[in-house]
């Protein structure tokens, strides 16, 4: 038998598997398909204060080997999210999710991770201070060293749950960012958000997003993602996950070999909505394979 | 309605109808049963997201879809053989029990496919179905026979009067009588004819990421707030749209 046990801001996963925020919606169009107590957690859509539409359509797509959103954080807002979204998914999701919370000032971020306080099902804060997706907010946070650390005290000052900084791979050096991070007070940082991309129409010439620009993400952005994942696990000292690509067990060990205690999926779920539970499926076997006993003991295990 | 499902099926025709649509049957144990409307979303080697494409006709064990190849993506499919990943089971379909006395089917160009579907759904119910089928030119027509096979009353319209009434389906329209729409094409033939028409159901087409609901890539605004064109849709009531 293989351990697949990692530890993560004090809460114990059975695995390291973990569908990403803006891939997975409230977790209800996939627990039609199986069995969500089979993941690690899952992080929700990203939420903030007030409801957003989002972008105009067209917001979605393709690269080779990766799509292009600019979906905007459409989300019903936090209150609604506590209302309807929580209790729906405690129907079928038994362990602590994590909350995803974005924000177009401190207040806002404040005052989201305030009401998610009271809510049990709730195990991490994923803080994202890295959607290149909205205007004035998100990544203004996230490309500023400065301003991510004052992000990062101001929501640990209220926060009771842990908290995990999504940092942005659209900056000069994200190490000094993660650093800035965890001086802040920072339980864990998660790595990469989507990088900033576009696509042109040749019969139109004009950008195929009505946003112009997108964050691309898939298969495409894996070695990037995996590089900014060693150096910043190299920098600091809190637990890191990583995500960015990922879409085999093999992407999985080799996040974690990188450094990362916890690994997301993304992308991979959009095309095969089986994927993160073909992922944990398969964890045991590439486990076995590249003779892992224990997922744990191979965390920034590189040499 | 039975959920997605994720099922590999065997290409069992991939021919050309005209010089840039195709039709393509899949086959294969454990096809749910669909509803006219309802999409599948194809994955085709080379091309990092699937292609959603409606559903054409099915029966026992067989699915036909009908594309218009547009793109990489579609020329990929174009040239496939042997197997393909599809997901069943996608989207809203048409609402056969709106359908009223008078029922007028109207498809423009690949928004036609879905309608035979519908058409053929309609029969069974002993339903009076009209189709009207856009097209732009005579070289550009397919599926006419087949709909005549069903046993409706087929019109067709060219934009350039090479067959049929010349002009736009609204043109073909105004001389009828009919009490429901169910239409499929593209915006503004939607619009076109729900301006005209006032009632009825139309099926949207929107660039999608998953196809099933869990990205938002595809949401418009409705009358009733925002929704997902892939889950909420993609047949939505006329009123609903913001037109």
């Amino acid at each position: 038998m293989v351990d697949t046990k990692v530890k993560l801001c004090g809460i114990t996963l059975t695995n390291p598997v973990i569908p990403a925020s803006g891939t997975f919606g409230y977790g209800e169009e996939f627990a039609k398909l199986y069995d969500l107590n089979l993941l690690g957690t899952f992080s929700f859509k990203g939420t903030t204060l007030k409801p957003r539409f989002g972008n105009l359509s067209p917001r979605i797509a393709e690269g080779k080997n990766g799509i292009l959103n600019a979906v905007g954080l459409q989300n019903p807002g936090i209150d609604q999210v506590i209302k309807v979204e929580l209790p729906k998914m405690k129907k079928f999701f038994k362990k602590p999710v994590m909350a995803n919370v974005s924000g177009f000032s401190i207040d806002e971020y404040v005052s989201v991770v305030k009401k998610l306080n009271k809510c049990p099902q709730v195990g991490w804060i994923e803080i994202n201070i890295s959607c290149p997706n909205v205007h004035g907010g998100g990544m203004a946070f996230g490309t500023d060293a400065k301003n991510a650390a004052l992000v990062t005290k101001s929501v640990k000052k209220v926060s009771k749950k842990p908290i995990i900084v999504k940092l942005s791979p659209n900056v000069t050096n994200i190490v000094e960012i993660a650093k800035a991070c965890e001086k802040a007070g920072a339980d864990g940082l998660s790595l990469i958000n989507t990088i900033l991309g576009m696509r042109i129409d040749l019969k139109k010439r004009s950008p195929i997003l009505k946003n112009t620009f997108g964050g691309y993400s898939g298969d495409a952005v894996f070695p990037i993602a995996l590089r900014m994942v060693y150096q910043v696990a190299h920098a600091v000292k809190i637990p890191v996950i990583g995500m960015g690509g990922v879409s085999s067990a093999e992407d999985v060990i080799e996040m974690m070999l990188a450094g990362a205690t916890a690994v997301e999926i993304g992308s991979a779920n959009l095309v095969d909505p089986y994927a993160s539970y073909k992922i944990i499926k398969d964890l045991p076997r590439v486990m076995s394979h590249y003779k892992i006993k224990a997922l744990k003991e191979i965390i920034g295990g590189c040499k | 309605m039975p959920n997605m499902k994720e099922v590999i099926l065997s290409i069992k025709e991939n021919h050309p109808l005209t010089s840039d649509v195709y039709r393509l049957v899949l086959t294969g144990k454990h096809i749910d049963t669909m509803h006219p409307g309802q999409f599948v979303n194809l994955k085709i080697p080379g091309c990092y997201l699937r292609r959603p494409i409606s559903i054409c006709d099915m029966n026992k064990n067989q699915l036909t879809l009908i594309y218009k190849v547009v793109g990489k993506g579609t020329d990929k499919l174009s040239k496939l053989r042997g197997e393909i990943n599809v997901l069943t089971n996608l989207g809203n379909g048409y609402n056969l029990a709106h359908a009223k006395k008078h029922n007028l089917l109207i498809g423009g160009g690949v928004g036609i496919p879905p309608l035979y579907f519908l058409a053929k759904e309609l029969k069974k119910q002993k339903k009076d179905v009209t189709v009207i089928l856009g097209f732009n030119k005579k070289n550009e027509l397919f599926y006419v026979d087949e709909f005549k096979k069903l046993g409706v009353k087929v019109i067709v319209t060219t934009l350039d009067g090479s067959v049929g009434v010349k002009g736009l389906v609204t043109d073909a329209m105004k001389k009828l009588r009919y009490d429901y729409v169910y239409a499929c094409g593209p915006i503004p033939m939607l619009k076109a004819v729900y301006t005209l028409a006032k009632v009825g159901e139309y099926s949207l087409e929107e660039r999608m990421g998953c196809g099933f609901g869990a990205c938002m890539g595809c949401t418009i605004k409705t009358e009733e707030g925002a929704k997902r064109v892939c889950k909420d849709g993609p047949v939505f009531l006329g009123k609903e749209i913001i037109w």
